[in-house]
């Protein structure tokens, strides 16, 4: 019968999909003489450009992020279920009130305002160091990320305890939402992170303390072996991965650090893409989700590379796969 | 009253029931499908109306079935008394009715729900969408063969 609790919900991300942005007219996007003619092929689509003019893209992908969300909240009662794409996002915000805190200064427009807790609970339970008021999964972290920066002033090790703790939380929601696409976008957000951690750990030899710290683990890699091969350079975290089910990125890895961005968000595409033919459970909701942030995520790429005046062969390499 | 005649009443029920509850939550299922099509696009409606109504003719069967059964009973006007043994037959005879009509009409959501889906994205597809649910009918209607066969036949022994 819990099948039943999604049908009509599934039926209307159908006719969403229908929408959604697909190869061909992406290529329209790359293929613009500039970012005013490609927010008006974007407004053609239905996509709210506003009358703010072209210079304010940000507020349209703003905007249609929420738009997102609003469609989803109208559908599902329990948002709780989508938890696990709103955890960076809250982790995010306690990693802005602690350094907000600790400095003593505001700085706007830092917070992310869609999450799973409001961002004014964060900023009291942290400015008032009255952790209770946070989940009780955020409140050890929270204490200890502060304790460590106002002790240390290393606002790096900070953010990787606070990522740390995001990754396994995303991890933990995905496994218990006993949905398999959840379950995949945990699995893949945590391996993918630790493998940018490792190397960019590697690169800039932080010692394996610091790798503890930052390294989250998951089932399809080796926590220990990429700590230990991250400890020891580049090159052996490489030798490490070209045995596990990561081996394809290893070529994107050697490319760039947004060669390996892009493998990552079309690995998630193609995984996603099975839920186009299932019409029961929660899974094509959250296939939408993620349809629609790649696909933001594309926009603002076309629309950045446009405004500096990038060449459409470098937007072209870098604009994800599409989910229709 | 005899047990015979319990028995007998007892398939008639369970034909009109089982196959009713079934076509109540096959429709029902299609039916927030076709309201989700319908919320975004209400040209739609005629095509996943008739999508929705597929898993209802098993309730239909079912009540054919009891019709059938009761006016051969004798409890629609005549004599209602069966021996056990009669009863037990005409029980029988509305099984396959009953059973079939409450699996079949739940399969047949199933599918229908698929197909509204198929038309919500290629709503020239519509035909082709109608024939994979209208293939789960197949197997209702041939319950419903054997149950008529079956209570024609409990009626021609007496």
């Amino acid at each position: 019968m819990s099948d039943n609790k999604y049908i009509y919900a599934v039926a209307r991300i159908r006719s969403k999909e229908l929408t959604l942005l697909n190869t061909a007219f992406m290529e329209q996007l790359v293929s613009a003489k500039g970012v005013s003619e490609a927010m008006s092929l974007l407004a053609e689509k239905g996509w709210s450009t506003g009358e703010t003019g072209t210079s304010d893209f940000e507020q349209m992908l703003r905007s249609e992020e929420e738009r997102t969300w609003d469609l989803i909240a109208e559908l599902v009662k329990d948002m709780s279920v989508f938890d696990v794409f709103l955890y960076a996002n809250d982790y995010h915000n306690l990693k802005a009130a602690i350094k907000e805190a600790c400095s003593s200064q505001e700085t706007p427009g830092i917070y992310i305002s869609r999450g799973s807790i409001p961002v004014d609970t964060i900023k009291s339970a942290v400015s008032e160091r009255d952790f209770s008021r946070l989940p009780e999964r955020m409140r050890e972290v929270a204490s200890k990320a502060m304790d460590t920066l106002l002790h240390t002033r290393d606002g790096q090790i900070c953010d990787a305890m606070v990522d740390r703790a995001a990754l396994c939380d995303i991890l933990r929601a995905g496994k218990e939402s006993g949905s398999k696409i959840l379950s995949d976008y945990g699995e893949l957000t945590v391996a993918t992170a630790d493998i940018k951690i490792a190397l960019r750990a590697a690169k800039t030899k932080k010692d394996a303390q610091f790798l503890k710290e930052a390294i989250a683990p998951c089932d399809t890699l080796d926590h220990t072996r990429l700590i230990e091969t991250a400890a020891k350079g580049e090159d052996e975290v490489l030798t490490y991965l070209s045995g596990t089910v990561y081996s394809d990125a290893i070529d994107m890895l050697s490319k760039s650090a947004s060669a390996f961005e892009k493998w990552c968000d079309d690995k998630m595409m193609d995984s996603i893409r099975q839920e186009l033919y299932h019409p029961f459970t929660i899974g094509p909701l959250a296939a939408y989700i993620l349809a629609r942030q790649s696909e933001i995520r594309s926009v603002r790429i076309i629309l950045t590379g446009k405004a500096n005046d990038l060449s459409e062969e470098t937007i072209r390499e870098r604009i994800r796969a599409t989910y229709v | 009253m005899t047990m015979g005649t319990v028995f007998a009443l007892l398939g008639a029920a369970l034909a009109a029931l089982l196959a009713g509850v079934g076509s109540a939550i096959g429709v029902g299922r299609a039916g927030q499908a076709a309201a989700g099509v319908v919320t975004e696009d209400p040209n739609k409606f005629s095509q996943v109306l008739i999508m929705q109504l597929l898993p209802g003719t098993q309730g239909i069967y079912g009540l054919l079935i009891a019709f059938i059964a009761l006016t051969n009973i004798g409890i629609m006007g005549g004599d209602a008394n069966l021996s056990t043994s009669e009863g037990l037959l005409y029980f029988a005879a509305c099984l396959p009715m009953a059973i079939v009509g409450l699996i079949s009409a739940m399969q047949q959501s199933n599918a229908a729900v698929a197909g509204i889906a198929l038309v919500n994205k290629r709503p020239d597809q519509f035909g082709k969408a109608m024939i994979f649910p209208a293939m789960v009918e197949t197997y209702a209607i041939l319950a419903l063969l054997v149950s008529i066969l079956s209570i024609f036949g409990v009626a021609a022994l007496h």
